[in-house]
């Protein structure tokens, strides 16, 4: 994984479990998954992880791997997806004779050609400029999509059939879960591609450039060209992951290439971590379990969102995945079980405070949106009449008493962690 | 056609003047922290949705005053509690960050006034026409817009070049650690300079509310173009920022208003086209059609040919 | 015979300022040449006019009797000229082994590949380590490059710009900030890593300066007042001036 102390010094590992055993593991839980969670809403949920695992990790080639921050990347996506949408119509129409388990290449190579052409300009600059020229460009060919409409459907979008194809070992995609296994397949091979990418001169190079890219010039690397390659690869996922999203949902639209799903793309792997490999998939399957659970209990989920990724650049740019990796230490010195009581004296005041915040959210949002005269509603199950004004007390006084227990709670939540993280007394500076 | 001529200048104005003070804001508050604020553009919105409550309660003129300074508070405080902080991370973490304010500024602007456009109109003594050529009308408050615009531009020039707080500004913007040295507080100009240039994205937005509407998509569909104005002007101009701004206000203007298409062009040479083909769309391409479209294409023709943009100055 | 760097009349402006005036130097092959002056004289502009940050406003550059003015750094790293910097200059998110690894790369011809897994490159791994001991950062290999100690950063920072094999090695103040253990320590390194190569170097440091140098080269105010051998140029009458009396220290 592309943490900052993971180096491969290039004699073979002591065990082959320690060098394969992440791949069998993903390759188990993959197979085994859909058999934990059958129900029809999690496996759409499942195909939505997949296809937004590979998005984000190909997104992350760009800014995690290459310091490149890109408000654009949806257009690969989309393009990826539009392309194999019309290739599954072709298919339809028996123009072509293609599996349907192929056409996501088709969306890569668009992607990849379209990254070659945008690149060979936009990777000139660097940094702020960058970012904003990948803005200018996502909006163009989001507007271009709806002039066009021969190739992008116009505002309905372009809509195919995936049943249409040779069924091939009898499998005719007409079930989600057939899709799932598809995507599955899909997912564990560009998931290995991207982190063997990473693992090459060019992957290297590319977390040098993003270091430095001035003095990567002085060790004979053109910053532009690499970039330039970093920026080609990440098209090219990214319209794999298009290519399976027009597979699963059958239809592809403008808002498959918009600003929003850039931006939609950029928060998954900020919130999961950019400074991990498995960063964006956390990020990936963090960001689709909100957008499908949390939006079947409140419809301000997006407001949640928004306020959980203002806090997590704020306060834990880390990410996710940081926060893991800050146990690391802990975690080799046997001391977790210690936290493990300080987490739960901050952390249930804090759940407190947050849950009092969210209700007291919520019955705004109600009384401000519900029809005239609609004051019942409900919160955890519970009902009751927004305009009471005991709901309003209990919110308040649950979000302000759990912030000002938890702000006590937090000396002894630092003091136990640095307990926790303390050296051990012998063999000082033995791991490094 | 005159007149068509005549009417399109005058709005491509008024919609330049306009870009050009959501583009200067972000180039003064870049030019001096090297952030460019992702979230400029929702303080535009800000702006007018403040101004129209404001306009609810007392009338649009308490609004005029009150609404920008209200921005330019919450402009200050953001720079001082949220900015300041993420500043340590470098130029990319800043951007990202005021990236998920914009988004989550949309957010709670949804939260508080609903999804629909609001009923944010100009004041009544500015209802009137103008003056009437050839039989179309020019609003007075477009021409309240244009006055709005350029007495702004001028005080902040004065302030700019004749006063001592603006000589510490322009400074400041240049040498930060000298000033700091010379016993300025530097980070609390840092602090006046993002409020004031939020404040401007504000007044834009209240002058603009009624003209372009009031929605919370508004901050969106500007946002982008004005960065496009920034980039094409060159970052850090602000000469350029007003020459990118009128071109583009002017661009879109006339593009929207002069209903030619590809189609035409080609009649011209007598050459006509199959209406099923597959790049029917590039030959029925109407000007008013790839209006939204022509800033961006001004800005990769800049990309490739002028990559420091016109006036480029400041590196990020 | 060619010389290793031949600088004709090179100049550099800033606007109006002329930083470079006008220099003329013929560095030979082999050669171990520092460049010594005030503070001010344009020596790390010299450097990045040589190395290609900088573009040249007249004069040109030659590396082995190619013109190498106005090239991207990137080009003249290839054509065998290679630098440190005086401010420290490496890639702080990754480990020193990378660092290190990352400036043998393109010289191990593996250029823009993404069809090698370098974690089984042997040849390239082994000649990290050998790097790294050269060095002596083998125990720190490992270590984010950022949290390094600043004599070992410096280290680092030679290591980087040897590590390719490059004919010429130029060394923008080495020993800057180093304590006198510390500066033996660099002096060695130097010595052993630019052995049958050419050598230029910045220093203020006149103890380092007249241990290692065959020649000095001595700017002020962007143009060479003097170019000679180290006794020559400590009896200087102009150099003396031109120091007012600093050259004495540390010898």
């Amino acid at each position: 994984m592309s943490e900052i102390t993971n180096t491969h010094t290039g004699a073979l590992p002591s065990s082959l479990m320690k060098r394969f055993g992440p791949w069998i593991f993903l390759a188990i839980g993959l197979i085994i998954l859909p058999f934990i969670f059958s129900s029809n809403i999690s496996v759409y949920t499942m195909n939505l992880m997949g296809i937004f695992i590979i998005f984000a990790l190909s997104y992350n080639m760009l800014l995690g791997q290459g310091g490149m921050l890109s408000f654009g990347h949806a257009v690969y996506f989309g393009l990826g997806g539009f392309m194999s949408v019309h290739f599954m119509n072709y298919v339809e129409a028996e123009i072509v004779t293609l599996p349907v388990f192929v056409l996501p290449i088709f969306g890569g190579v668009i992607g990849l050609v379209f990254a070659l052409i945008i690149g060979s300009f936009s990777t000139r600059r660097s940094g702020t400029v960058f970012a904003m020229i990948s803005l200018g460009i996502g909006e163009l060919i989001a507007s271009c999509s709806l002039i066009f409409v021969a190739f992008f459907g116009g505002e309905e979008g372009v809509t195919g059939d995936r049943t249409m194809g040779p069924v091939v070992m009898g499998v005719d995609f007409a079930q989600d879960i057939e899709v799932y296994y598809l995507i599955a397949v899909w997912a564990f091979i560009t998931i290995a591609l991207m982190y063997l990418f990473s693992r090459t001169p060019m992957g290297r190079m590319a977390n040098a450039v993003r270091d430095n890219d001035e003095r990567s010039e002085f060790i004979g690397y053109s910053q532009r060209h690499v970039r330039l390659i970093s920026f080609c690869a990440s098209g090219f996922f990214a319209g794999i992951a298009g290519g399976l999203f027009a597979i699963n949902f059958e239809i592809v639209t403008e808002e498959n290439l918009n600003a929003l799903t850039s931006g939609v793309v950029l928060l998954m792997a900020y919130i999961g971590g950019v400074g991990f490999f498995i960063g964006p998939i956390v990020g990936a399957v963090v960001f689709t379990l909100l957008q499908t659970l949390l939006s079947n209990y409140t419809e301000i989920w997006q407001l949640y969102v928004g306020v959980l990724f203002v806090l997590t650049v704020m306060y834990v740019p880390q990410g996710l995945t940081g926060i893991l990796a800050m146990h690391g230490p802990a975690f080799k010195m046997r001391r977790l079980s210690g936290l493990f009581v300080p987490y739960l004296r901050m952390g249930i005041p804090t759940f407190a405070m947050l849950a009092g915040i969210s209700g007291f959210l919520e019955i705004i949002h109600h009384v401000r949106s519900a029809a005239v005269g609609e004051t019942s509603m409900s919160l955890l199950g519970i009902e009751f009449n927004s305009h009471d004004v005991m709901p309003w007390v209990i919110v308040l006084t649950l979000a302000a008493i759990g912030g000002l227990i938890s702000r006590t709670q937090l000396p002894q939540m630092r003091e136990a962690w640095e307990i926790a993280n303390a050296p051990l007394d012998s063999n000082e500076g033995a791991s490094s | 056609m005159f007149e068509l001529i005549f009417f399109s200048l005058l709005n491509g104005i008024v919609t330049g003047l306009l870009l050009f003070m959501l583009a200067s804001g972000l180039t003064l508050i870049f030019s001096m922290m090297g952030v460019l604020n992702f979230a400029h553009a929702s303080f535009y919105m800000l702006g007018a949705y403040l101004a129209y409550t404001i306009s609810t309660y007392v009338g649009f003129w308490p609004g005029l005053i009150l609404a920008p300074v209200i921005v330019g508070l919450l402009g200050a405080l953001v720079e001082r509690y949220g900015l300041r902080h993420v500043h340590r991370w470098g130029h990319v973490a800043e951007l990202i960050f005021t990236f998920g304010l914009a988004f989550l500024i949309e957010e709670v602007v949804q939260f508080i006034w609903g999804k629909e456009t609001k009923a944010y109109h100009e004041p009544e003594i500015l209802q009137f026409p103008l003056f009437t050529f050839f039989g179309q009308d020019f609003p007075a408050y477009k021409a309240f817009m244009i006055f709005i615009s350029l007495a702004i531009f001028i005080a902040l020039l004065l302030i700019l070049t004749r006063t001592r707080i603006g000589l510490i500004i322009q400074a400041a913007i240049s040498h930060p650690n000298m000033t700091a040295k010379l016993g300025h507080n530097v980070p609390l100009v840092f602090m006046g300079v993002f409020g004031v240039g939020c404040a401007l994205a504000g007044l834009a937005g209240v002058i603009a509310g009624p003209a372009l509407g009031t929605f919370p998509g508004m901050a969106v569909v500007l946002g982008s173009i004005v960065f496009v104005i920034v980039v094409v002007g060159g970052l850090g101009s602000l000469g350029g920022a007003f020459i990118a701004s009128l071109i583009i206000g002017l661009m879109q203007t006339f593009a929207i208003s002069l209903d030619y298409s590809v189609t035409d062009l080609l009649s011209l040479f007598n050459v006509t086209t199959d209406a099923e083909s597959a790049l029917r769309d590039l030959w029925t391409l109407s000007l008013p059609q790839v209006a939204p479209i022509l800033p961006y294409l001004l800005l990769v023709l800049i990309l490739i040919f002028r990559p420091t943009g016109l006036f480029g100055k400041r590196e990020s | 015979m060619t010389s290793a760097i031949a600088l004709d009349d090179l100049r550099k402006n800033f606007g109006p300022a002329e930083i470079i005036r006008g220099v003329s130097l013929n560095i030979e092959k082999g050669e171990r040449h520092a460049i010594i002056g005030p503070n001010g004289a344009g020596k790390s502009t010299l450097f990045h006019l040589i190395s290609g940050r900088y573009n040249v406003s007249g004069g040109s550059v030659s590396l082995n009797g190619e013109n190498i003015s106005n090239l991207p750094p990137y080009e003249i790293y290839r054509k065998g000229l290679s630098r440190s910097f005086q401010v420290t200059n490496i890639f702080p998110r990754l480990s020193v082994f990378e660092n290190v690894r990352c400036s043998l790369m393109w010289v191990s011809e593996y250029k823009y590949s993404f069809w090698h897994l370098v974690d089984r490159e042997k040849k390239l791994n082994l000649r990290t380590h050998e790097v790294l001991e050269e060095i002596g950062l083998t125990s720190r290999q490992h270590v984010p490059a950022g949290v390094l100690t600043y004599a070992e950063q410096r280290a680092l920072e030679i290591g980087i710009a040897a590590a390719g094999g490059a004919d010429v090695i130029m060394l923008d103040e080495p020993t800057a900030g180093m304590s006198h253990s510390e500066t033996d320590q660099a002096i060695e390194l130097i010595r052993r890593i630019t052995v049958g190569k050419t050598l230029v170097m910045v220093e203020h440091d006149m103890g380092v300066v007249f241990d290692l140098a065959d020649r000095i080269s001595v700017l002020v105010y962007g143009e060479i007042i003097a170019t000679d051998t180290p006794e020559n140029i400590r009896n200087n009458k102009a150099v003396q001036e031109a120091y007012l009396g600093a050259e004495s220290e540390d010898a």
